[in-house]
């Protein structure tokens, strides 16, 4: 079963997703900042991250570009899940390292497409 | 807002005098999500005050406005995605060797929005160093005049683009603006759409080397399924190929078309006077 780090301030936000990856299989985890996002990815590394790019603490992006520098193998995919849609964050986010991009709100189909185009559905 | 038993009756009849699709018990649930925003739009308090109207007549135009609310137009850009794989890796390289004057002919049969055709010009753009040198028609229809306009401006939502495409498809093909995305010129002039129903005659312009009629005919009876296959394959190449749905299927319906066994979801026109076939009683 492949595992997904859900990565967002927002209870709702994180509830919703939970429910459309679990009907996709996945096993999923949840942190409600990129510091704990963090915190879970240095005990056990995910196949994907969905997240965020606005929360406390840690934003989505700081976590992206630290996760990418970290010099681990195994590194999962990440889905930037977003109100940002504007292509300069588009661009910013592909350029840290964003595998996949999607804007909220969103459906199971889309989710389901962008976890089959980076290959972990 | 409750459907009766006699308002559907009198939808679903409205549906197909104009367009020959039914519909169904199983789709009778969506005449409410289907209306209400025409019901809002036109300050019509229920769907009895709105039967009413169409049966008298009071309003014609609000017939028109009814069958395009009813029409199912759900689609999405490379929906299912294998499929294309399939069609774009497989099919059209194989059917383009027997192609000497490098032009290929692609009919998208009830294409909705136009994802469906746009999804092939993609499909076939991305792979320049293959198709160069090559020109492609293709052409979408559809019943609804609503969906062929939205198609012919080939702009599209972020929920729309997003449902199907990847972040790099999107930007590649798509150009970002106040309220959603627009096809760039080059994915729009490889499409040309008309408003047509697929129980009249076929566009001009074929025959078509790959015909996409999905999730299309199974809105339609048996007769009006055998006689959209009848219109299909009298404008497809003896060579080319009609992809289906998914969980569509010829049999039982037709003897024009059979399967490909070496294409899932393809099925070939078959040559009902050739000797094989008429051994086997086609």
């Amino acid at each position: 079963m492949k595992t997904c780090l859900i990565v967002d301030d927002s209870k709702v936000i994180r509830k919703v997703a939970r429910h459309i990856l679990e009907t996709l299989e996945f096993q999923v985890e949840e942190a409600g900042d990129g510091r704990e996002a963090l915190t879970h990815c240095e005990s056990k590394m995910p196949d994907v991250v969905l997240l965020d790019w606005n929360m406390p603490v840690m934003s989505g992006m700081e976590f992206l570009k630290l996760l990418r520098q970290s010099g681990h193998s195994d590194q999962p995919k990440v889905v930037f899940c977003t109100t940002e849609n504007d292509m300069a964050h588009i661009r910013a986010a592909l350029e840290a390292g964003a595998d996949e991009y999607v804007m909220k709100p969103f459906d199971r189909e889309t989710l389901h497409v962008k976890l089959q185009l980076v290959g972990v559905a | 807002m409750e459907v009766s038993d006699s308002s559907s009756r009198i939808l679903a009849g409205l549906l197909e005098a104009r367009t020959g699709q039914q519909l169904t018990m199983s789709r009778r649930w969506r005449i409410e999500t289907a209306l209400s925003a025409l019901l809002r739009e036109r300050s019509i308090a229920t769907l009895d005050e709105l039967i009413t109207i169409l049966v008298m007549n009071k309003d014609p135009k609000l017939a028109d406005a009814v069958v395009e609310a009813l029409l199912n137009n759900e689609t999405y850009f490379f929906r299912d995605r294998a499929p294309f794989d399939m069609i774009g890796q497989r099919f059209l390289p194989e059917i383009a060797q027997r192609r000497p004057d490098k032009r290929l002919r692609i009919w998208s049969a009830g294409c909705s929005s136009g994802q469906e055709a746009y999804s092939i010009a993609m499909m076939l753009s991305a792979d320049p160093l293959r198709w160069q040198g090559w020109t492609f028609d293709i052409i979408g229809t559809d019943v609804s005049d609503a969906v062929i306009s939205k198609a012919r401006r080939a702009h599209y939502t972020q929920f729309e683009v997003q449902r199907g495409l990847g972040i790099q498809e999107t930007i590649r093909w798509f150009e970002e603006d106040e309220d959603g995305w627009q096809a760039n010129e080059k994915l729009r002039k490889m499409v040309k759409f008309e408003v047509r129903n697929i129980l009249d005659a076929p566009p001009m312009g074929g025959p078509f080397d790959l015909v996409l009629c999905r999730n299309v005919l199974l809105y339609l009876n048996n007769e009006r399924r055998r006689a959209a296959f009848e219109r299909i394959s009298t404008v497809i190449a003896p060579d080319g190929g009609l992809l289906l749905g998914a969980g569509e299927t010829v049999i039982g319906q037709t003897e024009r078309f059979a399967a490909d066994r070496g294409h899932r979801g393809l099925y070939r026109p078959v040559d009902l006077t050739s000797p094989e076939a008429k051994l086997l009683g086609t």
